[in-house]
């Protein structure tokens, strides 16, 4: 079946149910991929992330196709939810295709609470959540300074420092993304201004979609991988997304500002500046690779100290100590992230450099980088939504590793833009709403809670459904909010 | 002449803005930055800074001006509300921009900018006026 796409002119094809093809044309050195069902793809041509998907395709040295998962939507250069991985020696590394927030990601925690037992305390946990946990400007905690040298050392160590200054323990690092630490980060590549805008922010939430949520295991999807993840029904589960902050911000802006320069000589044809990149084996290149690194460290060791923090204030308020709260990470996952993995390639082992950009790993069980206690089940994929209905805990499958590079969708995506999601909330109190519904939020920004509504966002079972039924990642869970602090 | 509108954005936000000249574009856009960011009738100008950037060409330097502004406001927790710029050529700019510090419980802020993107980034003259488009990602 062929459709036009009459807005963008974008042929598509249909390859399966889930499956679009936009056949090469013109610069485009391969195809792009669409995950997405027939519905979705209506919605999707209305923006201009299809055209995104065939610009990544015209970058030097691309493996593979240029993939887009169901939660696709406008991006600046890369479209969000996009994965493109490049050859090592012939293809670009781009800090387009990472994005601003560098390393975002979530994490999710499990309890040995059930949904009774913190019913009529969540009140005073969000309160205390939103006391323990700085968001908002300049929100930081006095506790929490980070000289020069100290700042090098979260670069360098990411998760393992917060966790070598008390905030956590050695088992959270096995169950976090490359054990919560980039190896080749070298802080000497970033700037004195990355520098200065990273000193008062770790252990900082920042504003808009990022938020720590407590939340129970509503729906099982199959008990046996459920299991495996050490969750079961009517269970409280604690999910933090955060990500690097301003350091990751200023890294990815004084690197765009590099590799502006850097794509004119070595005579890259970009079709947007977003885009621009530089050779994976170039000096600009290696560099960004490094500084990247040391964001995403600092975004690994971020999320260390606030889930540090939660348990304190679980702890506090529950007036249990931590072997009865057994707060535990079930995993930590970044969403945004240039990494160099190996993957097989028309048969043949290859290292790439994977672009993610608004999307997660999902590797299959079995691969060497998942954790041992889930080497059977698949590395654990969070996939959180909107505020007022629920989330998501999937695994990765063998068939993401084959199809794309072992990646899968992020979140729900939004369908309202912040302004119509403000205009949508005018004369209404979505706090109330919330609480109506049995979910307690809390927010510094003023406008963030209706900018956040959940009627902004898609869906999240619809993005999740695509990929399960894809093949592209295997539903274990679903959890719902019950309280919330937002930045 | 209208200074500057808001442009809706899926996921973030965009900004058009206009002016008689280069530097009232600039002014303009420093202004829209902020107007972003607070109620810009709650801030005084206590403060004062000087500001100097430069760029590649105009839309880097818009981008760079604003860039720098954000940085300031997120280091420094710093409010502007006026901008005068003070030189202006292709490749850089000079400006001294003036407002006060956040203050909480007296100052408000709507929305937190990531960053000043690239993305389709645009500064043009047109027959009586310049014109900008910046995406911002918030």
């Amino acid at each position: 079946m062929n459709q036009k796409n009459s807005i963008h002119s974008i042929e598509i094809e249909k390859i399966d149910d889930y499956r679009w093809r936009i056949p090469k044309t013109g610069k485009m050195k391969t195809d792009g991929v669409i995950y997405a069902d027939e519905k979705m793809l209506e919605d999707i041509r209305n923006d201009q992330s299809l055209l995104q998907v065939t610009n990544v395709a015209w970058l030097p040295g691309i493996v593979g196709h240029s993939l887009a998962m169901p939660d696709i939507h406008w991006g600046y250069g890369f479209p969000i939810g996009g994965v493109a991985a490049f050859d090592l020696k012939e293809g670009v590394v781009s800090p387009g295709g990472v994005g601003y927030d560098i390393n975002c990601g979530v994490r999710l925690m499990r309890s040995g609470l059930t949904r009774s037992d913190i019913e009529d305390k969540i009140g005073a946990l969000v309160d205390t959540l939103f006391i323990n946990i700085p968001s908002g400007v300049g929100g930081h905690r006095k506790d929490l300074k980070l000289n020069r040298e100290k700042e090098k050392k979260v670069l360098l160590n990411g998760a393992e420092w917060a966790v070598n200054q008390g905030y956590g323990t050695e088992e959270d690092l096995e169950h976090i993304e490359e054990r919560g630490c980039l190896q080749n980060a070298d802080p000497s590549l970033v700037s004195e201004k990355a520098l200065r805008r990273g000193a008062a922010q770790l252990g900082t939430l920042g504003s808009g979609n990022h938020f720590v949520e407590i939340g129970f295991v509503s729906d099982i999807y199959d008990q046996e991988l459920a299991k495996a993840l050490g969750l079961e029904e009517d269970q409280v589960t604690i999910m933090v997304h955060t990500g690097s902050r301003g350091l990751g911000h200023q890294v990815c802006d004084d690197y765009i500002r590099i590799m502006l320069q850097s794509s004119a000589k070595y005579g890259i044809e970009l079709p947007d500046k977003q885009l621009c990149c530089a050779p994976v084996d170039s000096e600009e290149g290696r560099r960004y690779l490094g500084a990247m690194a040391c964001a995403a460290n600092y975004a690994f060791a971020n999320r260390q100290v606030i889930t540090h923090w939660v348990r304190e204030t679980m702890e506090q308020v529950m007036k249990i100590g931590p072997k009865d709260l057994q707060l535990d990470l079930i995993y930590d996952v970044c969403h945004n992230i240039a990494k160099i993995e190996e993957h097989v390639v028309h048969g043949e082992k290859k290292k790439l450099c994977v672009h993610r950009k608004g999307a997660t790993r999902a590797f299959p069980p079995h691969h060497p980088d998942v954790p041992g206690d889930y080497r059977l089940a698949g590395q654990p994929v969070l996939i959180p939504g909107d505020m007022g209905r629920y989330s998501y805990v999937m695994v990765g499958t063998e068939r993401a590793f084959k199809e794309t590079f072992g990646s899968t969708c992020h979140g729900a995506g939004r369908v309202m833009s912040r302004r119509k999601a403000v205009k949508a909330a005018k004369g209404r109190s979505i706090v109330r709403e919330l609480k109506d519904r049995g979910i307690t939020v809390r927010s510094v920004g003023k406008t963030t809670i209706a900018e956040e509504m959940p009627e902004a966002y898609k869906d999240v079972t619809d993005v999740v459904n695509v990929m399960h039924n894809a093949g592209i990642g295997r539903k274990v869970a679903r959890l719902r909010p019950m309280g919330l602090i937002k930045g | 002449m209208k200074k500057y509108e808001f442009i809706d954005h899926t996921a973030d936000l965009g900004l058009e803005i206009y002016g008689k000249d280069l530097k009232e574009l600039f002014e303009n856009a420093g202004e829209a930055l902020f107007e972003v960011i607070c109620d810009l009738s709650q801030v005084a100008e206590s403060m004062k800074k000087r500001v100097v950037v430069d760029g590649e060409d105009l839309e880097q330097l818009m981008v760079t001006w604003l860039g720098e502004l954000l940085y300031l406001h997120d280091v420094q927790g710093s409010l502007f509300k006026r901008f005068e710029i003070e030189e202006i050529g292709d490749k850089s700019l000079k400006a001294t921009v003036y407002g006060e510090k956040f203050k909480a419980g007296h100052h408000t802020v709507k929305t937190e900018i990531k960053a000043v993107t690239y993305h389709q980034i645009k500064v043009r003259q047109e027959e009586d006026r310049w014109t900008s488009r910046v995406i911002l990602d918030l």
